[in-house]
């Protein structure tokens, strides 16, 4: 017994120094010492994420001795929604911060919740598509940072000159062409999917979006309005589910795809051991980090409507960086340089050198450089010939939470289109009465 | 003649096992009700009065900013959740299935551990490596070595012309596959409180029935069965409360799929709770709170009666 | 000697011999041989299997580079980057790992400390006194069990006490949370403890404190150490609390690290599974380490009448 008494003493008093020194680091929260304002940063802690903070901050302070900014993270996707509205709500949220634009910038109740930034210089070179999705009725909170970007289908280019293949533009062409890949590509996987990571079964409903604004601009106020003429179950949007379907009954998918993950997807793809991938660009980085000779391997091509002349690109908006309205005075002015300073010639540059290009850009200060992959000019060509339209997500607010779980069952032949958008009709009644829309 | 009174400070005579010790006047109990006091104190503070006020919060729309009383609209609009019975159902299959299975297997390798076997130390330990990881890690290696198509279980399968289920892909078997990977995890625990009940029956005992001429069936029966209760009974609570409630493990492994086939009612919660629904989803934890109080409650009773005195 | 120092030196003595008393002086038949070491063999291979395989996968994957660690295979990596990817994961935002295994075994201790003692107390008094509140009590418990903690309302209650995101904040926020599952082991445990040891004690004199610090508590050592160890797994791999309670990059947490690695669009799964294998030995060691003592724990100072 003597032995676990002096372990007990050891232990004892390693506790009392372990508690001291949480008390001696502890030097409190950040504020004005010697002239210098200091405010704080927060953005994903992902790598990809981290590292381009670092880099706009040590430029930004270049810029600005008499402000220093300290960075702080926390994790990205789902858990980081509920962070942000948390720390919001509870008046703890940092002096600037990195998040989403469109509906999940409006779950955060920007009017109650951040700075009104419409004044600022840089509002003015925004693109109208961004401006709406920043923006309130009652102000404009953020400015982007990082590029647009596409979710369409991707393909490998040499898999296409290989079998003579067209980019196609209806979806009669597309399934023909993947018909081809089937028959005469040796192995070759027509169409990849990859429900091991739930969220890329969404693509194929999500990013035939513009398609459908091209059908019916006003689609996605009348989905908004509960208007029953705008749901899933009637085209055009059905069609995002029934192609879902019609992929897996001609058995145009991957083997795998049950399991696949998307990482396992994007290296398929590169390699062109598969030939199409419907996907967002901006997953264009993990071939960056890991098959960096393929990049230039890969396009993107629209989702094809049924109609050649409604084939539009669905777009995403890229993220911001906001100020919480609980950032006043000293602060509050850093702050603003702060993010004018992402904007700026210089923060172009961070966001050239360091962050991942998948689209142009959506304001007039940056421009994009010349050794983007080749997928961003692909993409470029939409915008240059009008046939853009915004995703979903950043013209209404109603989105349901299951959509991933009922675009898997229909995809893997689980449930009907028919079902599966009728379901998904049902799912999204929650969130419009949450958000307290009118008529529902 | 002065009759010598008994101070107040005497104790009472030890005859009985106490259990109908009338209470006198004057004595102060050996068991101070004070002791309660720290725990109850970091308990309301830190737990009642956060549960109580979400009590309020699920009778309320609550976007985090702004609260809406709504009465009890939340739990109908819970209630009709069109995957809820296969939820319901799916959550007690889960629970029953992890419980019964951490508990039987528990019992027999913390009777294996227990005996002479060689490598007992290094058994000991390997047993609770699973316990040691977190369940993410767990979730994505499993998921890597259950692939239907690449990973090493159907490739081994494969190989000896075995038939190669889709684990977690076919939603026939994906919720077995979840849990099955959640006994793996938490068996360990389970092992270890079943461990220190064993030895903690005096070997006195083995040894007169062996004496007497008892098998090892018999002795396990009739000796080491009854007396190990106190930790059988802990065991089927803790694992039966922890199945019904499983989250982390479902949603690292399937997130709730293929479909909705392993959705069990935390699951659900937490999409809504993910969604933004703070409302709905803490009336979704009032419910999930009272059923598993249903089960829990008449089963706690159950075995706290049958639990043997020493 | 009083009664009860005679009921507990005996058992004290039987251990002074140094070792556990020997189980089974039973002479060795072929049946016994059977058990010991073929059953032994088998169990061993099986746990390799079972239990070991997937370690080796979680090796494997932290030795690959980005790229094949990326296909999820249980293969050999073409090069060994092992020793890059651990410096790698250390490296990360200045030494992180390592700030965040101080301050998770921090809130470990301290929390494992508190509950352990709290528990017991409250385990003790709810077993032995008979009291109309027992019921009461025992359901609260269950439903601590039951129900998850309310993330924002808790909130409000730490930053009412200027706790919020603050190291002490976390530790209480743990015991907390930890207290249910240990009254409820200690409270068995306290039910295989004879009340004639109490009342030998008490007649021996002894006030309440010193019944409960010096008789009973040494005697519940075996559910002490079990409550110890289950607990500080717990705490230590629990990542929705720190999440909520301890945010920012103040004092790190061990869990929450994993979110370096991953991000929808690119994530390093070599350096995820590196995390992992680092975030899981230093608890084996400890494990392995205090393993004879565990079990030493475990088989001492039970008295049975």
């Amino acid at each position: 017994m003597k032995s676990s008494s002096t372990r007990r003493v050891l232990l004892a008093s390693a506790g009392i120094v372990a508690l001291a020194v949480p008390l001696a680091a502890c030097s409190g929260g950040g504020g004005s010492s010697d002239g210098k304002v200091e405010i704080s940063y927060l953005t994903q802690s992902d790598d990809a994420n981290t590292n381009q903070a670092k880099a706009l901050i040590a430029a930004f302070e270049k810029a600005n001795p008499d402000i220093t900014v300290k960075l702080e993270t926390q994790p990205g996707g789902t858990e980081g929604d509920n962070l942000m509205k948390t720390k919001l709500s509870t008046d703890s949220m940092n002096d600037v911060f990195h998040y989403n634009s469109g509906s999940l910038l409006q779950a955060l109740n920007p009017d109650q919740t951040l700075v009104n930034l419409s004044d600022q210089d840089w509002a003015s070179d925004l693109t109208d598509d961004f401006k709406a999705v920043v923006s309130t009725d009652n102000g404009l909170y953020g400015a982007p940072w990082g590029t647009s970007f596409a979710g369409a289908v991707l393909y490998n280019k040499k898999v296409y000159e290989q079998l003579g293949l067209e980019v196609p533009t209806t979806w009669d062409e597309f399934i023909s062409n993947s018909e081809k890949i089937k028959a005469d590509g040796g192995g070759i996987a027509p169409i990849l999917q990859s429900f091991g990571d739930t969220w890329t079964s969404q693509l194929f409903v999500l990013g035939d979006f513009a398609n459908v604004s091209a059908v019916n601009p006003d689609w996605a106020e009348e989905y908004t309005a509960n208007d029953p003429k705008a749901k899933y179950v009637e085209e055009p949007a059905l069609a995002g589910f029934t192609h879902g379907a019609e992929v897996f009954e001609k058995g145009l998918l991957n083997e795998d795809f049950p399991s696949m993950t998307n990482a396992q997807a994007m290296a398929a793809l590169a390699t062109g051991a598969g030939a199409q991938y419907p996907m967002l660009s901006a997953t264009i980085s993990a071939v960056q980090q890991d098959y960096p000779d393929n990049v230039n391997d890969i396009g993107v091509f629209a989702l094809p409507a049924a109609d050649a002349a409604d084939t539009s690109i669905t777009m995403w908006q890229p993220n911001a960086i906001y100020i919480a309205k609980s950032t006043e005075g000293d602060k509050l002015d850093a702050a603003k340089k702060f993010v004018a300073f992402a904007n700026s010639d210089e923060g172009c540059q961070v966001q050239n050198e360091g962050g991942s290009i998948a689209g142009p850009y959506v304001t007039s200060a940056c421009t994009l450089p010349d050794d983007v992959p080749d997928l961003v000019n692909d993409i470029q060509a939409y915008f240059d010939s009008g046939k853009t339209g915004s995703a979903l997500e950043f013209l209404s607010p109603i989105k349901g939470p299951n959509l991933e779980n009922i675009t898997v069952a229909v995809g893997s032949g689980i449930t009907s289109a028919e079902d599966g958008a009728a379901q998904y009709d049902e799912d999204v009644k929650k969130q419009a009465q949450q958000l307290g829309l009118e008529g529902w | 003649m002065t009759t010598a009174v008994a101070p107040t400070g005497a104790a009472p005579p030890a005859t009985r096992s106490g259990r109908n010790e009338p209470k006198r006047k004057g004595i102060r109990s050996p068991y101070p009700s004070w002791f309660y006091i720290p725990a109850a104190v970091l308990f309301i503070v830190f737990f009642a009065v956060p549960t109580f006020a979400s009590f309020y919060f699920s009778l309320t729309r609550w976007t985090l900013f702004d609260v809406q009383f709504i009465g009890f609209d939340n739990f109908v609009q819970f209630f009709q959740e069109p995957q809820l019975v296969q939820g319901f159902i799916n959550t007690f299959i889960y629970g029953f299935v992890t419980s019964a299975a951490k508990v039987v297997l528990g019992l027999a390798l913390a009777l294996l551990l227990t005996g002479p076997i060689l490598g007992r130390g290094y058994l000991r330990a390997v047993v609770f490596f699973p316990v040691l990881v977190s369940t993410i890690g767990v979730g994505l290696t499993f998921k890597a070595l259950l692939d239907p198509f690449h990973g090493v279980v159907n490739n081994i399968l494969g190989f000896f012309n075995l038939p190669e289920p889709g684990w977690y892909t076919d939603p026939s078997l994906a919720l077995l596959t979840v849990a099955g990977v959640d006994i793996w995890k938490g068996v360990g625990i389970a092992t270890l409180i079943f461990m220190a009940g064993i030895v903690a029956i005096p070997h006195e005992y083995f040894e007169a029935a062996r004496m007497d001429g008892a098998g090892a069936w018999s002795i396990f029966r009739n000796i080491t069965l009854p007396l190990v209760r106190p930790a059988t009974a802990t065991v089927i609570i803790l694992s039966l409360i922890g199945g019904l409630r499983e989250f982390a493990m479902i949603w690292a492994m399937t997130k709730g799929g293929p479909g909705f086939s392993s959705d069990v009612i935390a699951s659900v919660i937490y999409k809504q709770y993910q969604a933004g629904f703070f409302g709905l989803s803490t009336a979704g934890n009032v419910i999930l709170f009272l059923v598993v109080t249903a089960v829990m409650v008449p089963v706690s009773w159950f075995l706290n009666r049958r639990e043997a005195e020493l | 000697m009083t009664v009860t120092e005679r009921i507990t030196t005996a058992d004290a003595r039987k251990l002074r011999g140094g070792r556990r008393p020997k189980e089974d002086r039973r002479p060795m038949t072929v049946r016994r041989w059977i058990r010991k070491y073929l059953v032994g063999i088998i169990a061993i291979i099986v746990s390799v299997v079972v239990f070991i395989l997937p370690f080796v996968f979680v090796f494997l994957q932290s030795s690959k580079t980005s790229q094949e660690a990326g296909l999820v295979e249980f293969s050999l990596p073409t090069e060994w980057l092992f020793w890059d990817n651990l410096v790698e994961v250390l490296q990360k935002n200045d030494y992180q790992v390592l700030w965040a295994f101080l301050w998770t075994t921090i809130i470990t201790v301290f929390s494992c400390a508190i509950m352990v003692v709290f528990a017991a107390m409250v385990g003790y008094v709810l077993q032995r006194k008979r009291s109309r509140w027992n019921p009461v009590i025992n359901f609260m418990v269950l439903a601590a069990l039951i129900v998850p903690p309310a993330v924002v309302p808790t909130i409000w209650v730490l930053q009412g006490v200027g706790l919020f995101k603050t190291i002490p904040g976390m530790i209480l926020i743990e015991a907390t949370f930890g207290l249910a599952f240990c009254v409820l082991l200690f409270r068995a445990f306290v039910a295989t403890i004879p009340k004639e040891l109490d009342e030998a004690a008490i007649i021996d004199g002894a006030g309440p404190m010193r019944l409960f610090f010096a008789v009973v508590l040494p005697l519940l050592k075996p559910v002490i150490v079990t409550v110890i160890v289950v607990q500080a797994v717990f705490v230590f791999s629990d990542f929705q609390n720190p999440l909520y309670f301890l945010p920012g990059n103040d004092y790190p947490t061990v869990q929450l690290g994993l979110y370096n690695f991953q991000s929808q669009t690119v994530s390093q799964f070599n350096l995820l599974f590196m995390y992992i294998l680092l975030t899981t030995i230093p608890p084996l060691i400890m494990y392995i380490f205090f393993n004879r003592q565990i079990v030493a724990g475990m088989t001492s100072g039970a008295v049975k009448g």
